[in-house]
């Protein structure tokens, strides 16, 4: 066996602050030639495994060593890291960060012409090598960073979830950039709460507060959910009232929405559904792969079962025939650069609406239109029968809106919250009272009630918001990346939440960047440079692109790549 | 990591530093544009030097003395006469602080004087701003005793003083007060680049994550300091330059000494600065944290204890105590004399001394507080 | 206004208040710098000149001269004498700041009281520090003064000037720095909370939030303007109990017209620190740009010098200034009495800027929202 570049036995680190304990007892280690996957929800330990190995944290107790040295003192010219926030220079150009980090590492001045014409080639940046890099887009950013951790080829490179927040054509960039561009020698350590990256590595460690869990090769989790997953067959009007009947069933460990079917995991393989259980006359059993994801949510106990107390104490949303949310030809031009042109659909009430679509193509723009945060240049949007123009107030007043970084006032108490977001939303003495009540009850808040939110572990922030965003029980639901950085046990339950508010009849429009959520969508808008490029059902969007059977990722890359070659035609 | 010192790494930090001040606004805002807006207000809005002060003139007495005395008031270069008559409309003048004193000359004035007996004159200041009120109590005894003096020449009766004194003001005989404000200014200014800057730059660093990235490159925190610590003291001297030409060639403070010893001297108050930054904003690693200590252990120090407002001698001996640690009260004599009084390498040498040895402290300090870890 | 808009602004001003008394870093910003400024200012702050040492170059050494000295030497403001014994004695002294003035006395100096001329002094003052060498030249005159009157009765010239201070007896300073300290202070913690109001919120995030909200703009605006007025209020109170408790210094005039002008110069201020607010992206920003504010602010206010003093143009643009004009009524009620027609002469030009500011920071927010 070849020796590893990096290896860690029996770390631990407590921080003193919160008291507890970051890492316990963790082994790691990182072959030379092999990527690396470390996963585990937010919060269990990657970002400071990472900075141990890039000697920036002591541990407490256990050993860590870099190229057979103690981490601290390893050669740091040969580590290639590329942190969370990627350690850019926002008021410095693309060559110019490159340029540092190539100084700084010691690249020998012979081979930074090849290096740098290697990487810009790459990373397809050689058209903004003058621009600087706090104008890039996020995905920009990300390969900039990339290539900067890569300037002079490293031993070990250690990269602190390269995916968050990108959506899945520069994901599955970076991934074949990484890749290629480390050759044999290197060991690559890549951080994740993606599973299906994580599945795609030879070696994966998953971690979980604090505790390493598993650690092999990805195929070895998945023995233990072999022939447990399962996919059914369901009429996909009902499929997520379905999903919610049958994730009551004991034998049904998790369950998700996979374009006219539902992909579930038993607890035994032994398990045996009746149609009954679904409310169907009868159903079709097939068994299915498994997937990394379910050894996870295995290991970890299974996904949110028993419906959604929340929809329960839901006010039921009167019926009506008008769309709840309409875009007519929603257009947004700043200065000379269009951010969306021409942007048209309608949902209708009880519906969920997905706006997919990569960095900076335009869908934030027109989820920001539709809420009222941006007037359109041209164009009319109405949310619950309300014109955007000139019934402002009205529309904001019927819907409820969550934000991707969580926008909660940090250093108020949850209390202190749920009442500003009760009262500004209208709702007065025994009102908001009851409504706070009722959201705590729902969340399991009530030992946070003190705590500043800042301070809740990231799944209660993410429950908190939730309950900010529905104490008024608006119709309407305003999602923008609801779920990014979360685990997928975490992810459950608020889909189970959504689902069920939707039967209610409230309408959602979300913006993601996880494709298996965007199967929960009724109808999806893909937006891609500034344009409304396909809509439709997910099973429309896979036939649409060629890939019927396939996955929604696959579907969003051949649409995308599709409308480029439409371009390049034109 | 790598402990020698390596060119091209610090080549290239040094490189990316001066960009990063070229362009980012704030760094010029208060690298350039505070200092201008600092220069030009001690320059010409903060002026100890009395002007003429507004003053109301009640002259009870219609005799010929009263009037010339009254007289005397009115073409005072000191004072403005801008009220005559009626006393309680006066009163009221100085409350709403239209005049700053009231001259009152008795109705029996020009019998007193007449007789050679008394002749008393009462004078009201407006208490309620001291300094101003002892000016106007000073100038009118000053007006008083010279209309005396002629009253009596021309009347045959000459009298003599036993004591006058011949007053000189060496270096500034026009007493501008610019010309110790003015210097006295910089010395802010190289306090703000110095302390509040440079701590506001590396705490950026910490907050943007960029820290975290280079820390985990081969550089040492000695070349990661130095490039800090270079391009600040190049554009605090920079600043300095560019206050001591508004200073000299727009508000006509004098330069006496030498180019070469207000560099020394700005050189040496540069290093506690920059130490205290850097201490700073490695001990709190926040942008909002790190300007509030730097506002309140340099700036607010710098302005109140360094003598450049307020005399040292006449504070109270426990904060008398304070300011001996306080940086900028070495700095004020020496940058004062060398701009109106000239080298005097007696009193700069012992003042940079200090300096120096405030310097060595603060980064010693920041050393101990920058260390190469996360947490 | 209806019940819900009610309840939205009570709701948003209640978060704001949170918001500044729950953050750390805010309460800092709130205590520390108007404690640290009470505790400098009421110690440091003073226009006058004690302590001072002075140089004696007696080359006369007669009974007139020796008067002169013991005068001198029994002078409350004098610490200590320097016997000097030559010209380069006199300027080294003078030049490295050993002494702030030095009396010299030529050898005919006694002869010449004697002789019933006037005889001279030489003073001479270290003119790097023009303000103290012109309180020290005073200080001079007279104790000549006093020094001719005890050495030749005669010679006093006729008549006196009598000289009584209003509203401040003994030109105490203190009582002239504690209440522009009230002025300063309380501007500084409201500008200082609303400065960092809007700022915060977009660089956390949650300005897309409250945007999103049926909260109206001017709901939006009143909740983020009430905490600093409350906050400096409460400043301004708390030094309205301090200074005449602590201090000593007189409250003479009305309470109730303190906090009518209070009131005006906080909105004119907050006006001033919203629009920085909205003009910045970052709380960095939020803070570069008061301090480019407060500085001149500070400055123009009367505070560190007379506006009298200045230029005139310098004098029209201090019109503008919400502090010049607080700072006239503060003065005028803590120590003259000020009746309300004064103070209301006074306060309509807050009115006018608080007008003009609080307009120019809704019309930047709402820019900004786009």
């Amino acid at each position: 066996m070849i020796a590893p570049v990096a290896r860690a036995e029996g770390l631990t680190k407590r921080f003193a602050k919160s008291g507890v304990l970051a890492l316990d007892g963790v082994d790691l280690a990182v072959v030379p030639g092999q990527m690396t996957g470390l996963v585990g929800p937010d919060g269990a330990g990657k970002t400071t495994l990472i900075r141990m190995l890039a000697g920036l944290v002591e541990p407490d107790a256990g050993t860590i060593e870099v190229f057979g040295a103690p981490a601290a003192a390893a050669d740091r010219a040969q580590i290639g890291y590329m942190p969370q926030r990627f350690g850019l220079y926002e008021d410095l150009t693309v060559i110019e960060n490159l340029t540092l980090y190539a100084e700084l590492r010691g690249l020998a001045a012979s081979e930074r012409a090849a290096s740098f014409a290697r990487l810009l080639d790459f990373t397809d940046l050689q058209r903004f090598q003058n621009r600087r890099a706090g104008q890039l887009s996020g995905g920009m950013k990300q390969k900039l960073g990339l290539a900067c951790a890569m300037v002079r080829e490293p031993r070990l490179l250690l990269l602190d979830e390269p995916g968050v927040g990108v959506d899945p054509v520069s994901r599955r960039e970076l991934w074949a950039m990484v890749r290629t561009l480390a050759g044999d020698g290197v060991g690559v350590l890549w951080s994740t709460a993606y599973l299906d990256e994580a599945e795609k590595c030879d070696t994966v460690f998953l971690l979980n507060e604090g505790r390493m869990l598993h650690g092999g090769a990805p195929g070895d989790l998945l023995g233990r959910v072999k022939d447990r997953v399962v996919r059914v067959a369901v009429p996909s009007a009902d499929r997520r009232q379905i999903l919610e009947r049958v994730l009551g069933h004991d034998a049904v460990m998790d369950g998700t929405v996979q374009g006219d079917a539902l992909r579930l995991l038993l607890s035994t393989p032994a398990a045996i559904l009746s149609p009954t259980d679904f409310g169907l006359p009868a159903i079709v059993v097939e068994p299915t792969e498994p997937r990394f994801e379910d050894a996870f949510i295995d290991m970890l106990g299974g996904g949110a079962k028993g419906g959604s107390p929340l929809a329960r104490a839901y006010r039921r949303v009167p019926p009506n025939d008008a769309p709840a949310i309409s875009a007519a030809g929603l257009t947004k031009v700043f200065g000379d650069f269009t951010a969306a042109r021409d942007i048209g659909f309608s949902v209708p009430r009880g519906q969920i609406f997905g706006l997919l679509g990569p960095n900076g193509a335009g869908k934030s723009t027109t989820f920001k239109m539709l809420c009222g945060l941006l007037t359109p240049s041209a164009g009319t949007g109405s949310v619950a029968g309300f014109d955007l123009r000139n019934a402002k107030a009205e529309a904001r007043q019927s819907l409820g809106y969550m934000a991707q970084k969580v926008s909660l006032y940090g250093d108020l108490s949850v209390q202190q919250n749920l009442d500003f977001f009760a009262g500004i939303y209208g709702l007065q003495g025994p009102a908001r009272r009851e409504a706070t009540a009722r959201v705590t009850e729902i969340f399991g808040l009530q030992r946070y009630l003190g705590v500043n939110s800042g301070t809740l572990p990231l799944g209660y922030k993410q429950r908190l918001a939730l309950a900010c965003a529905v104490m008024h029980e608006p119709p309407v639901l305003f999602l923008d990346e609801p779920t990014s950085g979360v685990d997928p046990i975490v992810r459950r339950e608020f889909w189970s939440h959504i689902n069920g508010l939707v039967e209610k009849g409230v309408t959602v429009l979300v913006t993601t960047h996880f494709m298996e959520e965007a199967e929960y969508c009724d109808r999806i808008a893909l937006i891609y440079r500034a344009e409304q490029i396909a809509t439709g059902t997910p099973d429309e969007l896979k036939s649409q692109a060629g890939t019927p059977d396939g996955s929604m990722e696959d579907a969003f890359i051949a649409l995308i790549e599709a409308a480029d070659r439409g371009r390049e035609a034109a | 990591m790598s402990a020698r010192w390596n060119r091209r790494r610090f080549g290239a930090m040094l490189v990316k530093e001066t960009l990063q001040i070229l362009r980012d606004p704030s760094t010029f805002l208060i690298a350039f544009v505070l200092p201008v807006v600092l220069i030009f207000l001690y320059g010409f809005g903060v002026n100890l030097d009395t002007a003429r002060t507004r003053i109301a003139l009640s002259v009870q007495d219609d005799g010929g003395a009263a009037q010339s005395l009254a007289g005397a008031f009115q073409h005072s270069r000191w004072f403005e006469v801008v009220t005559t008559g009626d006393l309680a409309a006066m009163q009221r003048d100085m409350v709403a602080g239209r005049v700053r004193g009231i001259v009152v000359i008795p109705a029996d004035f020009s019998q007193h004087i007449a007789r050679g007996s008394g002749g008393d004159i009462q004078v009201i200041t407006d208490g309620s701003s001291p300094n101003t009120a002892s000016f106007v109590g000073a100038y009118a005894q000053g007006v008083q005793s010279a209309w005396a003096a002629a009253y009596q020449f021309d009347r045959g009766r000459h009298v003599v003083p036993a004591i006058a004194i011949d007053q000189r003001f060496w270096f500034n005989p026009e007493l501008a007060s610019r010309f110790f404000l003015v210097p006295g200014a910089i010395a802010i200014v190289m306090t703000m680049i110095g302390t509040l800057l440079t701590a506001l730059v590396i705490a950026r660093e910490w907050e943007r994550g960029t820290m975290e990235a280079i820390m985990a490159t081969p550089i040492s925190m000695s070349e990661f300091m130095a490039t800090k610590v270079i391009p600040y003291f190049v554009l605090g001297l920079g600043s300095m330059t560019l206050c001591a030409m508004l200073a000299v060639f727009v508000f006509g403070v004098p330069f006496r000494g030498s180019p070469l010893a207000l560099l020394a001297i700005s050189s040496a108050f540069l290093v506690p600065a920059l130490g205290q930054g850097l201490f700073i904003s490695a001990a709190t690693k926040n942008q909002f944290v790190a300007s509030q200590i730097a506002l309140l252990t340099a700036f607010l120090p710098g302005m109140m204890l360094s003598g450049f407002l307020f005399e040292i001698s006449s504070m109270p001996r426990w904060i008398r105590t304070v300011t001996y640690l306080v940086p900028a009260r070495y700095l004020i004599p020496p940058l004062q004399t060398v701009f109106v009084a000239g080298d005097d390498w007696s009193l700069f040498l012992p003042d940079m001394a200090a300096m120096l040895g405030f310097g060595l402290v603060f980064f010693a300090l920041a050393v101990r507080a920058t260390r190469r870890r996360i947490a | 206004m209806n019940t819900a808009g009610f309840g939205r602004i009570l709701a948003m001003i209640v978060k704001e208040l949170w918001a500044v008394l729950r953050d750390p870093r805010a309460r800092i910003t709130l205590i520390a710098p108007p404690l640290l400024q009470l505790i400098l200012f009421s110690a440091a702050a003073t226009l006058e000149v004690k302590n001072i040492t002075v140089g004696v170059y007696n080359r006369d050494g007669g009974a007139a001269s020796a008067e002169f000295i013991n005068q001198l030497a029994g002078s409350p403001d004098v610490q200590r004498l320097i016997p000097l014994h030559s010209a380069q004695d006199v300027s080294a002294a003078i030049d490295d700041q050993r002494v702030i003035a030095v009396v010299e006395f030529d050898e005919g100096f006694s002869r010449a009281v004697a002789a019933r001329h006037t005889a001279t002094v030489q003073a001479i003052f270290d003119g790097r520090r023009s303000n103290a060498a012109q309180i020290v030249s005073s200080y001079f005159e007279r104790i000549a003064a006093a020094t001719g009157a005890a050495l030749r009765p005669a010679a006093r010239p006729a008549g006196e000037v009598i000289i009584t201070n209003w509203f401040n007896p003994n030109l105490d300073y203190l009582w002239f720095i504690m209440p522009s300290l009230v002025v300063t202070i309380s501007s500084l913690s409201a500008l200082s909370v609303t400065v960092q109001s809007v700022a915060r919120e977009r660089e956390l995030g949650t300005f897309d939030q409250l945007m999103v909200s049926p909260l109206r703009l001017h709901e939006i605006l009143i909740g983020k303007m009430t905490p600093p007025l409350l906050i400096g209020l409460f400043n301004g109170t708390l030094y309205l109990i301090v200074i005449p408790l602590i201090y000593g210094v007189p409250m003479t005039g009305a309470v109730g017209s303190f906090y009518f002008a209070l009131i005006f110069c906080q909105l004119a201020i907050i006006g001033i620190g919203m629009f920085v607010s909205a003009l910045s992206q970052t709380q960095q920003q939020g803070f570069l740009g008061m301090f480019l504010v407060t500085v001149p602010m500070t400055l123009l206010s009367g505070f560190a010098s007379p506006v009298a003093n200045m230029p005139w143009w310098l004098q029209i643009v201090a019109q503008a200034n919400p502090q010049m004009h607080f700072m006239i009524i503060s003065e005028g009620l803590f120590l003259k009495a000020m009746p309300f027609a004064d103070v209301l002469a006074n306060t309509w030009p807050l009115i006018v800027i608080a007008a003009v500011t609080l307009t120019a920071a809704t019309l930047q927010f709402r820019s900004r929202v786009e």
